[in-house]
């Protein structure tokens, strides 16, 4: 059958074009045009080039909190990632006990991220919080509001708690959609349980992993509230990562025009990393069509 | 549109990525083309090599700017050569 071609059906998307355009196309484009000027309040701007950019790109804050933020996203998907998935292959298969464990493991995932923060920020004081006080009480020096590696413990561990079972419901539905079949073949072959992990399991969760570590990836990467209502970037700026940067420079100083280059540099380093994560997961997906 | 303090050097910026994206667009209608396995190993259409173009491009300028002291137009004629080698190769 023929279809018919109309392209005046063009002409409905357009709402959605006038829309996206209003609140997403056109703000980006002032952020690029404030990049290249300076204000000092009042709706006054001043031209200033690429002034913003060179100077953030030879201080050593950006760069310190790109250095920050790349570790902190490392050393979470290096905890999340096998963490999950461990606890993915331990979940029951099937029965109460699996919903059960399901719904107990999404608990986290629902609670804002503001009350995250709350959570840990009392959980951790060393007053009135249950961690810690009792830290305090075995001896153990913890107070996230003066050791730096303090602080970095409780925002990676806050971020595990809330997060890993992300990772561990996407390999969990990786792991159920494996047909019985392969198990069956890996134990006539007498396969070890590694094994089965290594080339039944894991080659077959590794489309859903790829999505997880871009979900974790990205999310880690724009991270904002909890660790401010932890830590507020703190002690000094050893937690303060791109976003809690981008907002003390553009709302706590109403440095506009150096943060519009700030999060334009930012949104390049995503835009560039997206780009990767979809590239290798399209190309990955043809090779597994083949 | 003067509450929005809009600079010409900008509105030449955007009108220059937006006649770019719609050549490709009229270009990819009137000529279809099938993607093609460049050096990065990975299937291409002209739009995906502007993507990389352009992308690349924003990083070309940025290394320029901090390493360099040399005029910018240098760094977008440097731009302009890597724009061709990724057009021919990738």
């Amino acid at each position: 059958m023929n279809k018919t071609v109309n392209h005046k059906a063009w002409f409905l998307v357009l709402p959605v074009l006038i829309l996206v355009a209003f609140s997403a196309v056109i703000p980006l484009m002032t952020v690029v045009n404030y990049s290249v000027q300076d204000t000092f309040g009042n709706n006054q701007f001043f031209w200033a080039g690429l002034e913003w950019f060179e100077e953030l790109l030879n201080s050593d804050r950006m760069w310190g909190a790109l250095g920050r933020q790349l570790a902190f996203s490392a050393i979470i998907l290096a905890i999340q990632i096998p963490l999950g998935v461990f606890i993915a292959l331990n979940m029951p298969k099937g029965g109460f006990w699996a919903s059960f464990c399901l719904v107990v493991m999404s608990l986290p995932l629902l609670i804002p991220w503001n009350v995250v923060g709350t959570i840990w920020q009392i959980f951790g004081r060393v007053d009135i919080g249950l961690l810690g006080h009792t830290l305090d009480w075995m001896g153990v020096s913890y107070n996230y509001t003066q050791n730096p590696v303090a602080a970095w413990i409780t925002v990676i561990v806050m971020d595990v708690w809330h997060w890993t079972s992300l990772v561990a419901l996407l390999a969990y539905a990786g792991l159920q959609s494996i047909p019985q079949a392969y198990y069956q073949a890996a134990k006539i072959d007498q396969a070890s349980r590694f094994s089965v992990f290594w080339y039944i399991e894991l080659p077959k969760m590794s489309g859903v992993l790829m999505i997880a570590i871009l979900l974790r990836f990205m999310d880690s990467f724009m991270i904002y509230t909890e660790p401010f209502v932890v830590t507020g970037g703190g002690p000094g700026s050893t937690t303060t990562f791109l976003s809690i940067d981008l907002v003390k420079m553009a709302l706590g100083q109403f440095d506009l025009g150096q943060a519009a280059a700030y999060s334009l540099m930012y949104f390049l380093v995503i835009l560039l990393i997206s780009w990767v994560f979809y590239t290798v997961m399209t190309n990955l997906d043809k090779r597994d069509g083949v | 549109m003067e509450w929005m303090a809009w600079t010409w050097p900008t509105a030449i910026f955007f009108v220059v990525i937006a006649s770019l994206l719609i050549t490709f667009t009229i270009l990819a209608i009137k000529f279809p083309e099938t993607p093609r396995v460049g050096i990065l190993q990975i299937e291409t259409t002209r739009g995906d090599r502007l993507f990389i173009t352009l992308l690349g491009s924003a990083f070309i300028n940025l290394a320029w700017l901090g390493l360099t002291d040399i005029t910018q137009w240098a760094a977008l004629g440097l731009c302009l050569i890597y724009a061709v080698a990724v057009f021919r190769w990738v």
